[in-house]
């Protein structure tokens, strides 16, 4: 998902029987549904783990500007400029939301940029893919942000309390992103044939890529017991994959697209869709860094932070001498 | 030089008349910047008329092991809330 494959450092989950008083009193607010807030005792891999989960989302949130970032000069009218700006915004807005609630567990905003620059911390693979025309920013408000929604919505239930909220913010204004998407998407699938052909294109680009976004399956991964255990984890990963098949599916019907998979079909039993798995050598080949736009990404986030550093310090030489003559001031006036 | 921008607390009112509520925090070099920065991040759509913002390290807080001596005594002080005592319906409204 936005963060994809988080390690929790444990090697199988401990019952209850085999924890400390501490750990077991820790796990009962968590299974009793308590939030668990920043200054209160902890499990050290909890805390380990939810930095590297929340981190990997909010640089997910920042990166994820950089494909749409793309197509802001480009749009095709003012009005989809305004809206796509106002979308892009929001998306710097989720990464500092969460950025802050990661802060609150010890770690600074600065370790958290230098750790994705230096590339020893992720972000999701769907960024690394480029986005070539107009209707990849329909597909991928559609497709990116709607599978976004899928993993963030069940995350507002989770126990670490500014994680909980930060959710809950974005959940709010994720639903606009999405639908803007779509609108993009029916303006290309009802327009002239070129333009729906655009639209098929960028759907069969975006489809895998978009499953991929869920991570591969884990229903046999221990660090997504612990997570769950935990409850920084809700659903496993190929339940939230499924129940955005299952939304998407008319969704492309009715714009009269066609999903890049001839296996896809209705499984009445199961009441969801067959679909098939996307490939999950390129996803790990993407996360290793060798996707289409990995060293690209990565180039334009490092060179946006050094070459704000000057302005960043010029900020910060002005604030010390406003209060140095502030201070002065006060002394002269005593 | 490069050193982090303090980080501050900010908290918005709603609407006129309700409180200022904590809302987050984000980093800002100083006080003015604070409030441009909680506008963009925090006010995008129309959250609020007003905006406060105070430096974290500012704020004092009460520690989670304080929790039972500071909460636990109210909990015995049922008499204060109106639903302890019992007013005979013929009394009428109270
Ligand atoms: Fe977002
Ligand atoms: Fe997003
Ligand atoms: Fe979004």
């Amino acid at each position: 998902m936005y963060a994809q494959m988080v390690k929790t450092d444990s090697d199988r989950v401990k019952s209850l029987a085999e924890m400390n008083p501490q750990e077991r009193d820790f796990q009962e607010r968590v299974d009793r549904g308590e939030k668990i807030e920043p200054k209160e005792w902890m499990p050290e891999a909890y805390r380990k783990t939810l930095i590297r989960q929340i981190g990997q989302h909010a640089h997910s949130e920042i990166v994820g500007q950089l494909p749409e970032g793309n197509w802001i000069t480009r749009a095709p009218t003012l009005e989809r400029k305004a809206i796509l700006l106002a979308k892009v915004q929001d998306e710097a807005g989720h990464g500092l939301y969460l950025y802050c609630a990661a802060e609150t567990l010890g770690v600074s905003r600065d370790e958290l940029l230098a750790l994705l620059h230096s590339g020893k911390m992720k972000y999701s693979s769907i960024f690394n893919y480029p986005t070539l025309n107009w209707a990849d920013i329909g597909a991928v408000g559609w497709l990116v942000d709607g599978a976004a929604i899928m993993n963030q919505v069940q995350l507002q239930k989770t126990s670490y309390g500014p994680y909980s909220r930060a959710m809950v913010r974005i959940c709010k204004e994720e639903s606009f992103h999405q639908r803007q998407g779509y609108d993009i998407m029916m303006k290309m699938a009802f327009g002239t044939p070129a333009q729906k052909a655009m639209a098929q294109d960028a759907l069969n680009r975006f489809w895998y890529p978009a499953l991929m976004m869920f991570g591969p399956s884990d229903k046999d991964s221990v660090h997504s017991a612990q997570s769950m255990a935990w409850k920084i984890k809700i659903n496993t990963n190929d339940e939230l994959r499924q129940k955005f098949v299952d939304q998407t599916v008319p969704q492309a019907r009715y714009l009269g697209l066609t999903i890049p998979d001839p296996d896809l079909k209705w499984n009445e039993e199961k009441a969801g869709h067959d679909f098939t798995e996307p490939d999950w050598s390129e996803f790990f080949d993407v996360i290793a860094g060798n996707g289409p736009c990995n060293r690209e990404r990565m180039n334009a986030r490092v060179k946006a932070w050094e070459d704000g550093a000057w302005f960043r310090d010029g900020l910060v030489a002005h604030a010390e001498k406003v209060a140095d003559r502030r201070a002065a001031a006060r002394v002269a006036a005593e | 030089m490069s050193s982090e921008w303090p980080l501050w607390e900010v908290f918005i009112r709603g609407q006129h008349g309700l409180n200022h509520r904590h809302v987050g925090s984000l980093h800002a070099p100083d006080a003015e910047l604070a409030i441009k920065h909680a506008r963009d991040v925090y006010t995008r759509r129309n959250e609020g008329v007003s905006i406060w913002v105070v430096k974290s390290n500012d704020i004092s807080a009460s520690s989670p092991s304080d929790k039972g001596p500071l909460f636990e005594p109210s909990n015995s002080k049922v008499y204060r809330h109106p639903t302890f005592f019992e007013i005979p319906e013929e009394v009428g409204h109270m």
